[in-house]
């Protein structure tokens, strides 16, 4: 019994001693879209150490967003090493809130990685910056866009290569791209928006185009009630139960996507993370546009951020910092925006000869990139769960017909008033 | 001495299910009397105000509200079918393995499967149910996106996946019954439906208990599916108790309210089984 105990002990320090020698980062990262992507990042890492013999990477796959945050702050809370992680874009406040996470600008010192910094696109920095400092770094980043059937445009006579730019031509080409069989069912609809998961999401481009931002820059206001905010759900409702021209009640997130390839919408609304899986499974051609515009063009931005952990060594921290700055490096960025679809995270990405010669076959991938100067950034506050289920709730409520835009969203913003004063 | 020896039997078994039971539960309820931490906002003892804003909460109403159709809608069905095909895989029949195991399959496949199956039974259009609708001309209907029939959708997968389960414990009831009863009743001339109500119902009580208590558990305790189908909407109309409790804690992070609401689901489950033993177990043995 006890050389058996000794023989154990034996052999678990032998097993602890060569992981030592090197600086560990263990990171947890979620993925939200198709495709066999933890392959992608466990090739990343393991490249990564090649180059950086001193320093060890553990990737770990966590689910989606939502799983990916519980089991990161569950890990730090039992003690459990991670020194990064990337969480959605929008936990920022929560997890400041909770304390657990350092800005970047305290480990970038060197000139070079303080331009490193602002080597992003300022729009997908907007949901990373609080008061001044860096707290995330984009990467899994995504923006909404319209996705076209042109086989569909070209059967209702419309100009196949020409998607609505107003929210008036989106309602009127719709109404024509609406099919119907002998007994008036409808088989394939005009546009559909995705009102499940995300409705929070799909609303902000709505606003925005609209004109407006639904929360300000400290997270303490929403700006829900506005006539041009209410104006904006009006119009969503619209095009079901006045056009016609989407099915009433709410769009499901998850199978839109075959709905759009099946051909039972002839446009749809949706995050470019799905951009490689429709180009693989629709067997018609099919464009992608920017959203349509009101007042302005726009839609948010939205998907992951590299975040850095508090209880790190500064040792991990500068490890950690050289390997986000790897992973975001231009060349990095595109491979990964073209194994995804997810945009590239900085402009020079789009200078490199691999996404120059993608595009050039596929311009759709550039689509988001140039929406960018139309974007804004994803809805985020303090009490953040919180204060978006309430606008989920009120978009549900509105598309199934169950209260007014107005009433369900002066509702929201009342109560969302009262959750956010204690911060103000 | 002798006591000490029966300690030292019991200790492990106490040991699990002080840790991962009893100790949980009054964590909660003591979790439950403080308001939710932050770094800026440190815990404080406030008593029952958690408790006095769950009276305030609308949406904790309607998920009650809904997690009790949900249970009544099905437990009865659920039973009933399970009771049914029971009796008849129980008979000769052609191919009974074949049949019995068909029955059972729903419920050996995960309950995540299942739903991401449903979901595409139920989406609009390309949907199996709208196709079928489709051949006898039927409109096609957003069968999760309305909230008059989101809550009836997943009462049906859950029947679904449920009644094969419960089908087994009847099966093996049935199957342990003395053939000479049905001899006699036969030789007295009662009619095939006079036997299974005074004499196979009766006689199966005990297994309708235990599947009741487990039905009754199970509809306050299956939420998995509403991760696929619904998420609780549109508008919370398919949301349930548990679900609500998830979101609360790991969307809101507010663990104090959670905990809340945790204990009143334990104080609802731990009602309900009290009444199922004390009151049902009285007429459950046949004499």
């Amino acid at each position: 019994m006890k050389s058996l105990f000794a023989l154990l002990l034996a052999a678990l320090l032998a097993a602890a001693a060569p992981a030592r020698a090197a600086t560990e980062i263990t990171f947890y990262y979620p993925i939200a879209v198709g495709g066999p992507l933890t392959k992608v990042i466990d090739g990343y890492a393991r490249d990564f150490e090649k180059e950086h013999p001193g320093i060890k990477v553990n990737p770990i796959y966590a689910g989606n967003y939502d799983d990916a945050r519980i089991k990161a702050l569950a890990a730090l809370k039992a003690g459990q090493p991670a020194q990064i992680s990337v969480l959605y874009s929008i936990d920022l406040y929560e997890l400041i809130e909770q304390d657990v996470i350092l800005p970047w600008d305290t480990v970038a010192t060197t000139a070079d990685e303080k331009a490193w910094l602002k080597a992003f696109y300022p729009s997908l920095m907007m949901n990373g910056i609080y008061k001044g400092k860096v707290y995330g770094i984009p990467y899994q980043r995504s923006t909404i866009v319209m996705y076209w059937n042109k086989d569909a445009f070209k059967e209702a006579g419309l100009d196949p290569e020409k998607a609505p730019a107003t929210w008036s031509e989106m309602a009127q080409m719709a109404g024509k791209l609406v099919k119907k069989d002998a007994s008036g069912n409808v088989q394939r609809w005009g546009v559909m928006v995705p009102s499940t998961g995300y409705p929070y999401w799909m609303f902000q481009a709505f606003a925005r185009q609209n004109g407006h931002d639904l929360m300000n820059k400290d997270g303490n206001r929403t700006n829900y009630a506005h006539p041009d905010v209410i104006a904006a759900l009006q119009y969503w409702r619209d095009l079901g139960a006045k056009h016609k021209v989407m099915p009433e009640g709410t769009v499901e997130w998850g199978t839109l996507r075959q709905q759009f390839t099946e051909g039972k919408t002839a446009m749809m609304w949706h995050t470019t993370g799905n951009l490689t899986a429709v180009k693989t499974t629709a067997k018609f051609p099919f464009g992608v546009a920017m959203l349509p515009a009101s007042k302005q063009r726009g839609s948010p931005t939205g998907g992951g951020n590299f975040y850095l952990f508090k209880k790190t060594t500064p040792e991990e921290r500068k490890a950690s910092l050289a390997f986000v700055k790897w992973m975001t490096t231009p060349e990095r960025a595109a491979d990964w925006s073209i194994a995804t679809g997810y945009v590239a995270v900085r402009p020079e990405a789009y200078d490199t000869p691999k996404l120059k010669e993608y595009a050039a076959g596929f311009p759709q991938a550039v689509v988001a990139r140039d929406q960018f100067k139309f974007a804004t950034a994803e809805l985020a506050t303090f009490q953040t769960g919180r204060v978006r289920k309430l606008l989920d709730d009120a978009i549900q409520a509105s598309l199934t017909g169950q209260k007014t835009p107005d009433a369900a969203l002066k509702a929201a913003q009342a109560e969302a008033d009262r959750l956010l004063k204690p911060y103000r | 001495m002798k006591a000490v020896y029966g300690w030292l039997l019991l200790t492990p078994a106490a040991i699990l299910l002080v840790g991962f039971t009893h100790y949980p539960a009054v964590a909660t309820l003591w979790d439950s009397l403080f308001s939710t931490g932050t770094v800026v906002r440190p815990s404080r003892f406030v008593g029952l105000g958690n408790y006095a804003s769950l009276a305030d909460d609308p949406i904790f109403w309607q998920v009650l509200g809904n997690n009790f159709w949900f249970a009544l809608g099905t437990i009865p069905t659920s039973i009933a079918l399970a009771l049914l095909m029971a009796i008849w895989v129980n008979d000769r029949l052609p191919a009974r393995a074949l049949v019995r195991m068909a029955y059972f399959t729903p419920t050996v496949l995960p309950m995540i499967a299942v739903a991401n199956l449903w979901l595409f039974f139920y989406t609009p259009q390309i949907g199996l149910l709208d196709q079928i609708g489709a051949l006898f001309g039927a409109a096609s209907h957003n069968w999760l996106g309305d909230p008059d029939t989101a809550l009836a959708c997943t009462m049906a997968m859950v029947v679904w996946k449920e009644a094969g389960f419960f089908m087994i414990f009847y099966l093996a009831a049935l199957q342990s019954l003395a053939p000479e009863l049905e001899e006699a009743a036969k030789m007295e001339g009662a009619s095939r439906w006079y036997f299974f109500r005074r004499v196979t119902f009766p006689l199966l009580m005990p297994t309708t208990l235990f599947v009741l208590v487990n039905a009754t558990i199970n509809s306050f305790k299956l939420v998995d599916h509403l991760f696929i189908l619904t998420k609780g909407g549109p508008d919370n109309a398919s949301s349930l108790l548990l679900y609500y409790i998830y979101q609360v804690a790991f969307s809101f992070f507010d663990t104090a309210y959670a905990s809340t609401l945790t204990v009143v689901l334990l104080v609802l489950l731990a009602g309900l089984a009290v009444v199922q033993f004390q009151l049902v177990e009285r007429r459950v043995h046949y004499r």
